[in-house]
């Protein structure tokens, strides 16, 4: 079963329609919610008048911060986004008020009438800007948000041993998550007082947090289960408090189901995003191609509200240097408030951005040393046991040499370098080669507690009930936990029914997020189920006249291991288990490895655990128009082990898609603060046509700490390919792009056109 | 606003009803008719969930009104299989792992259904092109495609003759 690649669990009631996500749910007596908006990006709320919205027919609430009875801010780190805003506007996506009505019409009729007065504020949309003295504050306590740094050896003497010192800026660009479900919620109240919230849920216990704060509940009468989920990529976190929250009010109020969902337009405008990040790279190398140091400056647009920016800019400042042997480090990252809309969690967390700038610059170093990119590659990665910039001792198989092999051979790499360069002399259309590598800490890392359970509950019938936290989100999560679950019973995956993810089934473990559901999540599945096998080896053991440490599930039979002839069938040893009075209910608990990290030093063992790739990209670029083709990718990923392969592939191919997009199309367009690009005709995310080949390279390096010696593989996929096709296009028309997207403009004009005009709203 | 007469056949059934002139086909499908299968992503015409097939072709169900539909047969997710046995192109789609989160599924199908139904054996580019409408996050788009070319290889019989 591990190594397998069964069915998807979910995938029937996917492909037949009968899947209900959270636009599907319909609740007797349900009103349809509206929020109304601001109108500025950062303005001091005067007065609300909602007097002739209440008047229009249908309506059943129109509500203000006044009307919260709890905290008006929530927030995972930094107590600060407001569901409704209290006193101030800090983008455009905030609300200054939320109406429920009978009709989804009326409800937007009504928010139409909210008439409010406003004295406009001074704001800040570059978060450079934001940073220098004297900019408007966006937050009380300035607009810094965070501040995280590495310290390694000594930067200074670094540059003095080197023959060369290079200086690059790299810029990267907002972008939206585009799951193709926008957001929606449906909020009710239960006889007995508890609140629920079903929708388009990625992290259950931190919505259930906001939600219960806002509204002055204790956590055990906020209910938040998750509908079937279309899409998240991290994207469904803050945003579903938020709708959570105003729909919760709302239920409260009118004591009616309440459903709240995004249009396209409003996901555009209202959801959090990935920073757009500003980056100085200075780095000193010897003549022979040896780094010497590397000095890092950052700064990243957190937006309006923290949200995310502390953890994603902690990954960042982590994996900056690339997984290179750099003696002397000194990174600074700083998050900065400013008036566009917010940014958060979105597959890669940090570190798209930063792969952008090293991989890119890393070609850039080959070439002004006229050496070759993977051999330059080759004779900096880390190796087995080497140490990383923060000072972390790698003490497993140190991967990264072994993908940059793997998905260059696949390429064939070094003929088509030769030969591409060759051909373009001649060529219209120009061919381009490049590629990228990465190390990737594994889930949540120091910057909190990691650690996630599962129960697995096995029915009189011999069916199994298996629930944990985590969600799932088309990543396959539900297929691999039944997987394992299933493997360690010694039954096929149909006997067991992952259970809707409910806050009120089983205890916070944490969120679905950091590629962590595998290795934490897997684990923990593991161990309920090996806990659930012992008590039927238990019960199995006097039937079977053995001792229980000689029995094993195997083809749904408990069995001598050394004697498979002495068996009784799997739902036998459960009947007998039960008429001894045992309780087939298994609950495990996973705990991470230990981890550390001083931020006052800039140091630590950050992650457990890393994993590693390459991706290499084949383009093909017309320098008239600007167009890039993307014409095949090799993704070559160590996952430790693949517990499913075809859904490890799923997600390679996946991210590889996303990292087009974000290489060459996609840009949320923010001008003052206004949004460009509200649908999906102007903000363009890849089609069919857009994605070229895509080969997935699966490498197997089992980790000590993972099930099975499983590791992770969704986020590491979409932090390679814009850098990879940055270094094809410099090598296909020999121009060096260092801000993201490599859209026609950026190709053809060297910059990007902005639409100056004002948008009508 | 005055109703109007509207009849029309969904999934072979044929419904006498009355709507409002403003309606769009998407939500006489989910609202009235309670087919939730078809979905909507952007309410534009740009992201493809909400892809249904009218008269034989992929159409996008939020830029037609139900009116327009009078007298027409429309061809719903729901209505692809035979009872509990998947169409071809559903039963692809789970062996070759092309669903991931499963909400441009229904209309990525049946935008290949209506390429194989127009075009039984198409090309590689053929395919892109018949469901470059159709948004997918997920999935690149590598599996998908493969499970169209799958369901293209299948013994025909008349099974796509059902839309």
């Amino acid at each position: 079963m591990i190594g397998l690649s069964p069915l998807r669990v979910d995938g029937r009631e996917k492909v037949t329609g009968a899947a209900r996500y959270g636009q599907d749910l319909k609740l007797a007596g349900m009103l349809y919610a509206k929020v109304k908006h601001a109108e500025y990006p950062h303005a001091e709320i005067l007065k609300i008048d909602t007097a002739r919205a209440k008047k229009i027919k249908g309506v059943a609430a129109v509500l203000t911060a006044a009307d919260v009875p709890g905290n008006t801010a929530f927030g995972a780190v930094i107590v600060d986004n407001q569901p409704l805003a209290e006193d101030r506007v800090r983008y455009l996506g905030d609300a200054v008020a939320v109406v429920a009505a009978e009709t989804a019409e009326i409800a937007e009729k009504a928010a139409a009438a909210i008439k409010v007065k406003y004295r406009e504020l001074p704001a800040v949309f570059d978060p450079r800007e934001a940073l220098e003295p004297g900019a408007p504050e966006i937050h009380e306590g300035g607009n810094q948000i965070n501040h995280h740094k590495t310290r390694k050896g000594d930067v200074a003497e670094g540059f003095r041993q080197a023959d060369l010192v290079i200086e690059r800026s790299y810029s990267t660009q907002r972008v939206d998550h585009t799951y193709i479900e926008t957001e929606v919620v449906v909020a009710s109240l239960d006889h007995d007082g508890t609140l629920t919230v079903e929708g388009s849920h990625q992290n259950i216990f931190s919505i259930r947090a906001a939600v219960a704060s806002f509204l002055g509940l204790p956590l055990s009468r906020v209910r938040i289960v998750q509908a079937a989920l279309g899409g998240s990529f991290g994207g469904k976190d803050d945003c579903m408090s938020v709708l959570s929250c105003r729909a919760g009010l709302l239920a409260l109020k009118t004591g009616r189901p309440v459903m709240l969902s995004n249009s396209r337009e409003s996901s555009l405008i209202e959801s959090y995003k990935r920073h757009p990040y500003f980056l100085d790279y200075k780095v000193g190398v010897k003549r022979d191609g040896t780094l010497t140091a590397m000095e890092i400056k950052v700064v990243a647009d957190g937006g309006a509200y923290a949200s995310m920016t502390p953890f994603v800019t902690w990954r960042s400042v982590v994996h900056a240097t690339g997984p290179y042997r750099v003696p002397n480090v000194k990174t600074d990252i700083y998050g900065a408030y400013t008036n566009n809309t917010y940014t958060g969690a979105f597959r890669g967390f940090g570190s798209p951005q930063i792969t952008f700038a090293y991989e890119s610059l890393m070609d850039e170093i080959a070439g002004e040393l006229k050496l070759e990119p993977l051999e330059f590659r080759m004779n900096n990665i880390l190796r087995d046991g080497e140490i990383t910039a923060t000072g972390q001792k790698l003490d497993h198989t140190v991967s990264v040499g072994q993908a940059l092999q793997a998905a260059t051979s696949a390429a064939g790499w070094e003929e088509k370098r030769r030969r591409f360069s060759e051909e373009n002399r001649t060529r219209l259309l120009k061919r381009g080669i490049g590629l990228a590598c990465s190390y990737r800490g594994v889930a949540l890392g120091a910057e909190g507690v990691d650690a996630t359970g599962a129960i697995v509950r096995i029915q009189s019938d011999g069916s199994i009930d298996l629930t944990t936290g985590l969600v799932e989100m088309g990543q396959g999560l539900k297929t691999v936990f039944s997987q394992i679950a299933a493997h360690e019973l010694g039954v096929p995956v149909e006997r067991v029914q992952y259970r809707r993810t409910d806050t009120s089934t089983i205890v916070d473990g944490g969120p679905t997020v950091a590629s962590r559901s595998t290795i934490m999540g897997g684990a923990a599945v593991r161990k309920a189920a090996i806990a659930a096998r012992e008590k039927l080896c238990a019960a199995a053991a006097g039937e079977l006249g053995a001792d229980p440490a000689e029995l094993t599930a195997v083809g749904e039979k408990i069995m001598v291991a050394s004697d498979p002839d002495r068996a009784i069938d799997f739902t036998g040893a459960v009947a007998l288990a039960l008429a001894a009075g045992m309780n087939l209910s298994s609950f495990a608990w996973h705990v991470s490895p230990p981890i550390w990290w001083d931020e006052e030093a800039g140091k630590g063992n950050a992650y457990f655990t890393y994993v590693y790739a390459c991706q290499v990209a084949e383009i093909e670029v017309d320098p008239e128009t600007g167009k890039i083709n993307v014409l095949e990718v090799w993704a070559a990923h160590d996952v430790g082990k693949a517990i499913n392969p075809e859904a490890v592939r799923g997600q390679i191919c996946g991210g590889v898609a996303t990292a087009i997009g974000y290489g060459t199309l996609e840009e949320v367009e923010l001008v003052e603060g206004v949004t460009k690009t509200v649908n999906l005709d102007e903000y363009l995310i890849p089609t069919a046509m857009d994605v070229g080949k895509i080969h997935s390279i699966i490498l197997e390096n089992p980790d000590k700490y993972g099930p099975y010696g499983a590791k992770c593989i969704a986020e590491p996929t979409a932090e390679l390919c814009a850098p990879a096709i940055a270094n094809a296009v410099a090598h296909a028309a020999g121009k060096r792009i260092r801000d993201l997207p490599l859209n026609l403009e950026r190709i053809v004009l060297g910059h990007k056109l902005v639409k100056k005009q004002r948008r009508a709203r | 606003m005055k109703k109007i007469k509207l009849d029309i056949t969904v999934n072979g059934v044929k419904h006498s009803l009355k709507v409002d002139p403003n309606l769009r086909l998407l939500d006489l499908l989910r609202e009235e008719l309670d087919l939730t299968g078809t979905k909507e992503g952007c309410g534009i015409g740009e992201c493809g969930a909400c892809t249904v097939i009218l008269d034989g072709k992929a159409v996008n169900s939020c830029l037609i009104l139900a009116g327009q539909c009078a007298g027409r047969e429309i061809v719903t997710i729901e209505g692809l299989s035979d009872g509990e046995k998947l169409h071809p192109l559903q039963q692809a789609f789970l062996d070759h792992g092309a669903v991931q989160c499963g909400f441009c599924t229904p209309g990525m199908i049946l935008s290949a259904a209506a390429l194989l139904h127009a075009n039984p054996a198409p090309t590689e580019d053929e395919i892109r092109v018949a469901i470059s409408g159709n948004l997918c996050r997920c999935t690149g788009y590598t599996q998908i495609v493969e499970a169209v070319q799958a369901a293209a290889g299948k013994d025909k019989g008349d099974w796509w003759l059902q839309i």
